[in-house]
């Protein structure tokens, strides 16, 4: 089968995040640890595997810090190479999956926990239903790998086959489009932030950064937290559009944000000799969606006293003061990925559900066949100022 | 007035921190300031004379007994532009009103800068207005800014019949005598607006601070013809039963510019050769000079404005003196409408003196002060077009104008309609705390005050057809609501498309101030 497949080479690894600093178009072409070649399909591990033939893949934040060799080196344990990268995904089976017949569409659930890796019992946190806090992501029968797409066993959505465990698989309705369905997962994983956050009736609440997963949580605020009002930071005019069309009662500037904020909730502003300024006051929560520490120490600056910082971006190594969650006590709560959610629903379940009632297929702005795989990662790079939001490979073509 | 054919030079525009030389088309008109009316020769006897011999009043020395308490109100920074050269008219007719209460004995005396919203003065900026003698012996325990946001120097006096609010501040409500001084640089100022704005609250303000009221306001430069004095009108006789007050108000004559800054106040054809040589010599300089140098030194520059009359008493009789001496330097007769009119916005206005030009600051500049320099008529037609020059950069001062950088982000991200935003979020913004702590305790103007300078371009949005930015950040201009052009030509070709093919074009040149009468 044809895949792009993400090698171990330090030389390329370091190339790219060098590349990446004063060419950024350069990251995918040979430079990078990223090949398209012929590989072989995966084999299934276990009982309850199937084939998947993807349809839609998603290019996300995450995948794009890796091809640009700005992962963490923190999840090096629970990656195993080579894999083919991919985990936002839609497809249909290519087998018979339990209860689920061949042909069937289905949208995946990328987290390799206990039940795909046979372990059983399960860990504590698969055992109350937790699955993305699995403490087993590198253990079982499968190679380690937190996610489907960071796993040399299961292959890919960034390829034409990938193995799934039944556990991972939701079947979509007849009505959600390929586009709506390659962004449930992401829409799972904001949901759960916002669950995670606890926000109550009248909330002032601030989202930075405006790609997938920030629009995808004003998204999920506006359905699950009705009577807050949601103050979003967007960069590029598509971001601001879709930030409003989305539910976002205001849309500012990242740069004004805190001002805005200070606006919004009456706030006193103090400016520092140096650093940003920060609010007395300010929002009762903030979700970070750009994986960005320049948004993160807006969020941590302009949030108030006792408030909740929720980490929904993959955030890398930095440097930030965290003077201001010391001495604001905040909170300060991470947003993985998803599992079964207080009052017993499935994420996956309750993501459908959302897709179904809200228009996400303009977020779906390209589609790039496999071969223009040097294109794709270039437009998702800059997608936000090539007028986009999120860039999928069609595999279906 | 000045017709351009193809010999005139090209024509100096004020452009911020800066200037820029434009070619007017042949035929077009420029509109220059009067030449200087002679200065009174013996300031300090003419100010003795009007304390001794005030319209409609007792001379000030009967007023003074040793047993009352006495306030002495003044204008505050915003006047004169530029600021002049020392001593300020301010201090030279302080210090005879308080040697004058030092005879009669009256210990309880308080100065207060009637600032109303503006920012307060530092106390540099105080003592330079006051003179050395009048600080030291008053600052700070009974020299002080006025705070309209402190509850404990406030009273609420009453409502006029037109259902106007007047609070004011206590001292001066509660004072046996107020005397009120003040420099009437335009025929805006003073009169019956002195006191209940200058020692206003928004709480007073409101009322003709709005965009009903300015838009009935044609123009606010004309007393007779301005909504905006009604109202001030109606609450100073309403407090003129309450109140004693006795009014001193002084007029300037048009010397703006010190050598060798004075070839800006005159015409193009005049310029000698010295005056050629500094421009230049300016203009090189000060592209190779970084912005916090260029503002310092325009900053720096004093006017050597001389004092041309000055009256005192009952506040009507004082003023209708006042404007005849403000009329006599500054009327202009102009006979019709043009139908496009340029202009040079000058790096300085009322609410930037040793601070920023904002962007909404130069809205203010053009389509308000400048717009509304008019008796009779407007100087543009109805439907015509503004191009004003100015770089309208994204720039602001952070301490004195935050409620300013809100304003351009937020409020004029979502609309430029002065109507909306006066209803969708003026409440917000003036009584929003960390504004107004900014204005209390730091040198910030009120929440507040960034509506009102829109809204004082709220009648020339109204009356124009364009408004085009010439030399203006395109960006900036953008979120302005209006449009910029790179050269003249472009703009003028721009203009047409709103006024035809054959425009007439009117330029002002301005600084310094004057007042355009202008028959249709």
């Amino acid at each position: 089968m044809i895949a792009l497949t993400f090698s171990r080479s330090v030389p390329r690894y370091l190339a790219s995040r060098a590349a990446g600093r004063v060419a950024p178009g350069l990251v995918a072409s040979t430079l990078a640890p990223l090949k398209l070649g012929h590989v072989d399909e995966p084999d299934l591990p276990g009982p309850g595997w199937a084939r998947l033939t993807p349809t839609l893949a998603g290019i996300c934040g995450s995948d794009l810090a890796m091809v640009h060799g700005h992962a963490s080196f923190y999840f090096g344990p629970l990656v195993s190479m080579p894999f083919v990268p991919g985990h936002e995904v839609v497809g249909v089976l290519a087998d018979d999956c339990e209860d689920l017949p061949a042909g069937t569409r289905v949208v995946l659930e990328p987290v390799l926990a206990c039940a795909a890796r046979g372990i059983d019992p399960p860990c504590a946190a698969c055992g109350s239903g937790h699955v993305g806090s699995c403490e087993r992501t590198a253990n079982g029968h499968v190679a380690p790998g937190l996610q489907t797409g960071f796993c040399a066993d299961t292959g890919g959505g960034w390829g034409e086959v990938l193995v799934a465990h039944r556990s991972q698989l939701h079947a979509l309705p007849a009505e959600l489009s390929d586009e709506a369905a390659v962004l449930v997962e992401p829409l799972a994983c904001a949901v759960h932030a916002v669950l995670r956050a606890g926000v109550l009736e009248g909330d002032t609440v601030l989202v930075t950064g405006a790609g997938t997963m920030g629009l995808l949580t004003v998204a999920a605020l506006r359905d699950l937290a009705p009577g807050a009002r949601v103050i979003a930071a967007a960069k590029h005019p598509v971001q601001k559009r879709e930030a409003r069309r989305l539910g976002a009662d205001e849309v500012c500037d990242p740069a004004s944000a805190t001002r805005h904020v200070r606006l919004a909730t009456r706030a006193l502003m103090h400016e520092p000799e140096r650093g940003q300024p920060w609010l007395a006051g300010g929002a009762d929560v903030s979700f970070e969606c750009a994986g960005n520490p320049v948004a993160l120490d807006t969020c941590l600056r302009a949030t108030r006293a006792r408030g909740r910082v929720v980490l929904v971006g993959l955030p890398g190594a930095s440097t930030i003061d965290l003077a201001p969650v010391w001495h604001r006590e905040l909170e300060l709560v991470g947003a993985y990925t998803y599992g079964r959610e207080t009052g017993g629903a499935h994420t996956f379940d309750l993501a459908i559900d959302l897709a179904r009632r809200i228009d996400l297929t303009p977020l779906v702005s390209a589609r790039y066949p496999l071969s223009r795989y040097a294109e794709a990662i270039d437009h998702a790079t800059d997608a936000g100022r090539l007028d986009s939001v999120k860039v999928v490979f069609d595999l279906a073509r | 007035m000045y017709e351009t054919d193809r010999r005139t030079p090209p024509v100096l525009f004020h452009y911020g921190e800066g200037f820029r030389l434009e070619t007017l088309p042949a035929g077009s008109r420029i509109v220059y300031p009067p030449e200087p009316v002679p200065a009174l020769r013996d300031e300090r006897g003419a100010i003795a004379r009007a304390l001794d011999e005030p319209f409609e009043m007792e001379p000030l020395r009967a007023l003074l007994r040793p047993d009352m308490k006495l306030t002495i109100a003044f204008d505050d920074i915003s006047l004169p532009l530029p600021q002049m050269r020392q001593p300020d008219i301010r201090q030279l007719v302080i210090e005879q009103v308080v040697q004058l209460a030092a005879e009669a004995g009256v210990e309880d005396v308080e100065l207060i800068v009637a600032q109303s919203l503006h920012r307060k003065m530092t106390p540099a900026e105080i003592r330079r207005a006051v003179g050395d003698r009048v600080f030291r012996a008053f600052w700070p325990e009974r020299l002080r800014n006025f705070d309209a946001e402190d509850p404990d120097d406030l009273v609420f006096v009453g409502t006029t019949d037109h259902g106007e609010e007047v609070e004011l501040c206590k001292r001066a409500m509660e004072s046996d005598l107020l005397v009120y001084v003040n420099i009437n640089l335009v025929a805006m100022d003073g009169g019956h607006k002195s006191v209940p704005v200058g020692l206003g609250t928004y709480r007073s303000l409101r009322h003709h601070h709005n965009v009903k009221t300015l838009l009935d306001s044609n123009s606010y430069m004309d007393p007779r013809h301005s909504a905006l004095h009604r109202s001030t009108e109606r609450m100073g006789r309403f407090l003129a039963d309450k109140l004693k007050i006795f009014h001193i108000e002084t007029t300037l004559n048009n010397e703006a510019f010190p050598a060798p800054y004075d070839f800006l106040s005159k015409r193009a054809f005049e310029w000698s050769f010295r005056d050629q040589a500094t421009y230049l010599a300016l203009s090189s300089g000060l592209k190779r000079m970084k912005p916090a140098t260029k503002r310092k030194l325009f900053h720096s520059i004093e006017a050597p404005h001389r004092m041309t009359s000055v009256q005192a008493g009952q506040t009507d009789a004082v003023h209708a003196e006042t404007l005849r001496n403000v009329h006599r330097q500054q009327l202009v007769p102009v006979q019709g409408q043009t139908d496009i009119l340029t202009m040079g916005i000058p790096y300085v206005g009322p609410y930037n003196v040793n601070s920023v030009l904002n962007p909404i600051l130069v809205v203010c500049m053009g389509l308000g002060y400048f717009f509304n320099l008019y008796r009779g008529a407007p100087l543009v037609r109805p439907g015509g077009v503004v191009i004003l020059a100015h770089p309208t950069e994204r720039e602001f001062h952070p301490t004195h104008h935050p409620s300013y950088i809100d304003f351009f982000d937020r409020v004029l991200a979502e609309t430029t309609d002065p109507a909306e935003i006066e209803k969708r979020f003026e409440a917000d913004f003036a009584s929003d705390p960390w504004y107004r702590h900014l204005y209390r305790n730091s040198y910030a103007y009120h929440g507040v005050h960034p509506f009102y300078m829109w809204y004082w371009a709220a009648h020339a949005m109204d009356h124009l057809g364009d408004a085009i930015f010439l030399g203006g950040d395109p960006k900036t201009v953008r979120r302005l609501g209006f449009r910029s052009a790179s050269t003249l030509d472009d703009a003028l070709e721009m203009a047409k498309q709103t006024v035809g093919l054959h425009p007439s074009i009117t330029h002002l040149h301005c600084p310094p101030l004057f007042l355009p009468e202008v028959t249709p």
